[in-house]
């Protein structure tokens, strides 16, 4: 692997980001001129938008036979960079559509900017292959969404949002920050794809390598929100506008797997052994500790936002697997897990438009009021479980498979066994919303035609992830031998 | 010349007072001092790697400017989140933030 010299066909290969931000402007000028009335084009616009632009990445984004280095090794084009910036495009757009009418939001055009602005640091953070880079893409993601977290300035949780995620965001990154300067200053080099070579001549003392490691999995671990980094998540999720906190619990964490994986099996070769037994230790207590805070959750939102921790820690296990299958199986994970909590965040986002509630309780009756949304939070949380044909089964399934092929049967085992308890709590979401009644079970609830699209498209790709699971596959290994 | 490894002591010092601060204050505003400090550890360590070890490599200078520019970004929008929540409730003691708990 060589670094390509500068070309104007390059440019192409950066096309999508050049494009997003394009767009990024086009709707700061069209929600300054569309003043009141425009929460409904501007939410339009964006989708269209950042789906022409996935288009646009699958038809001329696609990378080539070998994985290339451009602009002087800063970004690499990669199999495993194209599918992450497609699942964040789709993300993107499906959080576009399902923020059509969020109350309490003003500046309609300044949420879709940096909507479609942190997409953008996400794209990056799937290529970068060196540290000053991947420092800018992953501010350039937290940056925009600390913002939107806080976005509902006159809501007391949303704004105490905002704040709790800066502070631990900041606090975690430059942690972070720290090893990327010791790990500059022991190797002598910025890029990430040398500087194993240089740690590896063994100049470097194992434990100031993992030391080094340490540092760096602090930042990474807030981003996918693995234990012990994981506060900020629960209170983040409740009190953020929920189409945000669907975006933070999809596409943020994938971002942060997409850096986790690319930058540990790169940059930490030396010290292998050490830190696939900390991840293993992280995974085990990520998974139960979300787990088991989660069976007590009486507000769905914090109920979800628990189990998303969970299931950072079901995905790290395919990291410890340590093998391209493992690798691909945390991709195809995050495929499935993002299109199923997408679902589930729309039910819920619809829900409170017409009841304004999040609590469980509130959802009796739901069979009844709307057996549409009933059934797709049925297939949705169903997935999340881990219940075939879905792909939430699927993904557990190839997951647990790479731990046991590479030898981890224990941790294989504590994986299982977390399924369980995840499946308990989600079926007493379903127990409330099947069995019993409410006194409005008169009263419909309403899905507009951009809700609708989302709920389809999602349960579409459920079905579809949990029963042909083959092609997905394959891209997932696609992308994974790209690492090694 | 002063050996680098004074640098990188000062750096981890500055680091290490920065982290207590971040997790021992109670004010909004001065865990963001002290998470500016953090940064500053960073940058001087980046700086006298680069001066030291790889002079005629640029990226360490570019390293610490972009870390500038992120802190100032990151900054400006932490001063904001904090004014948003004063504005509602007219305080910024974090211990005093906490709407939303387990």
């Amino acid at each position: 692997m060589s670094i390509a010299s500068f070309e104007p066909s390059t440019l192409l290969i950066v096309l999508p980001e050049i494009l997003l931000l394009l767009l990024a402007g086009i709707i700061l000028v069209v929600g300054l001129t569309s003043q009141r009335s425009g929460g409904l084009l501007l939410s339009w616009l964006t989708a269209l938008g950042l789906t022409g632009i996935l288009i646009v990445t699958l038809l001329f984004g696609r990378p080539g036979e070998n994985e290339v280095l451009i602009f002087g090794g800063m970004l690499r084009h990669d199999w495993m960079a194209f599918s992450f910036k497609v699942l964040f495009l789709f993300v993107a757009a499906m959080t576009a559509l399902l923020s059509a009418d969020v109350e309490g939001v003003e500046d309609r055009g300044e949420y879709y900017a940096l909507l479609v602005v942190a997409t953008l640091g996400m794209s990056l953070m799937a290529s970068s292959a060196d540290m000053i880079m991947l420092f800018l893409a992953i501010e350039t993601t937290s940056i925009p969404l600390y913002i939107l977290a806080g976005f509902k300035k006159g809501d007391d949780k949303s704004t105490e949002a905002g704040l709790k995620y800066f502070l631990f965001g900041a606090l975690t990154s430059a942690v972070m920050l720290y090893g990327f300067s010791l790990l500059y200053g022991f190797s002598g080099d910025t890029n990430i794809y040398r500087l194993s070579e240089a740690m590896h001549a063994g100049a470097v003392s194992p434990w100031l390598i993992g030391g080094m490691a340490v540092l760096v999995l602090v930042g990474f671990s807030f981003k996918i929100s693995a234990v012990p980094f994981h506060f900020w998540a629960p209170d983040v999720y409740e009190g953020a506008p929920t189409p945000i906190t669907a975006f933070i619990s999809t596409a943020s964490k994938a971002a942060g797997f997409a850096v986790l994986l690319r930058f540990m099996l790169a940059v930490f070769p030396a010290i292998e052994a050490e830190w696939v037994t900390l991840v293993a230790i992280m995974a085990t207590v990520t998974m139960t500790v979300g787990n088991l805070l989660a069976l007590p959750q009486t507000n769905i939102k914090r109920l979800l936002a628990y189990s998303s921790i969970a299931h950072a820690g079901y995905a790290m296990i395919g990291l410890v697997a340590l093998s391209s299958f493992g690798t691909a199986s945390v991709i195809f994970y995050l495929i499935g897990y993002v299109v199923t909590n997408i679902a589930a965040f729309a039910v819920v986002i619809l829900f409170a438009r017409s009841v304004g509630s999040d609590e469980i309780v509130d959802y009796a009756g739901l069979s009844r009021r709307s057996p549409g949304l009933a059934l797709v939070l049925l297939v949705a949380l169903l997935s999340l479980g881990g219940m075939p044909p879905l792909a939430g089964f699927v993904a557990k399934f190839y997951v647990f498979a790479a731990a046991v092929e590479s030898g981890w049967i224990w941790l294989a085992f504590v994986g299982v066994l977390n399924a369980i308890i995840g499946l308990y709590y989600y079926m007493t979401v379903l127990k409330v919303v099947y069995l019993y009644r409410s006194e409005d079970e008169d009263k419909p609830i309403a899905i507009p035609r951009s809700y609708a699209l989302v709920l389809v498209i999602c349960v579409i790709a459920i079905l579809a992830i949990g029963t042909l699971s083959a092609p997905w596959l394959d891209w997932s290994i696609n992308s994974a031998l790209s690492l090694f | 010349m002063i050996p680098l490894s004074w640098y990188i002591i000062l750096g981890a010092a500055l680091f290490s007072i920065g982290i207590y601060g971040a997790l021992a204050r109670r004010n909004a505003l001065a865990i963001l001092m002290a998470i500016e400090l953090m940064l500053n550890a960073v940058n001087l360590n980046l700086v006298a790697f680069w001066r030291y070890l790889t002079p005629n490599m640029v990226a360490g200078k570019v390293f610490a400017l972009v870390v500038f520019t992120v802190a100032a970004a990151e900054a400006a929008v932490g001063l904001a989140l904090i004014i948003s929540i004063y504005r509602r409730r007219h305080t910024i003691a974090v211990e005093e933030i906490d709407m939303m708990k387990w």
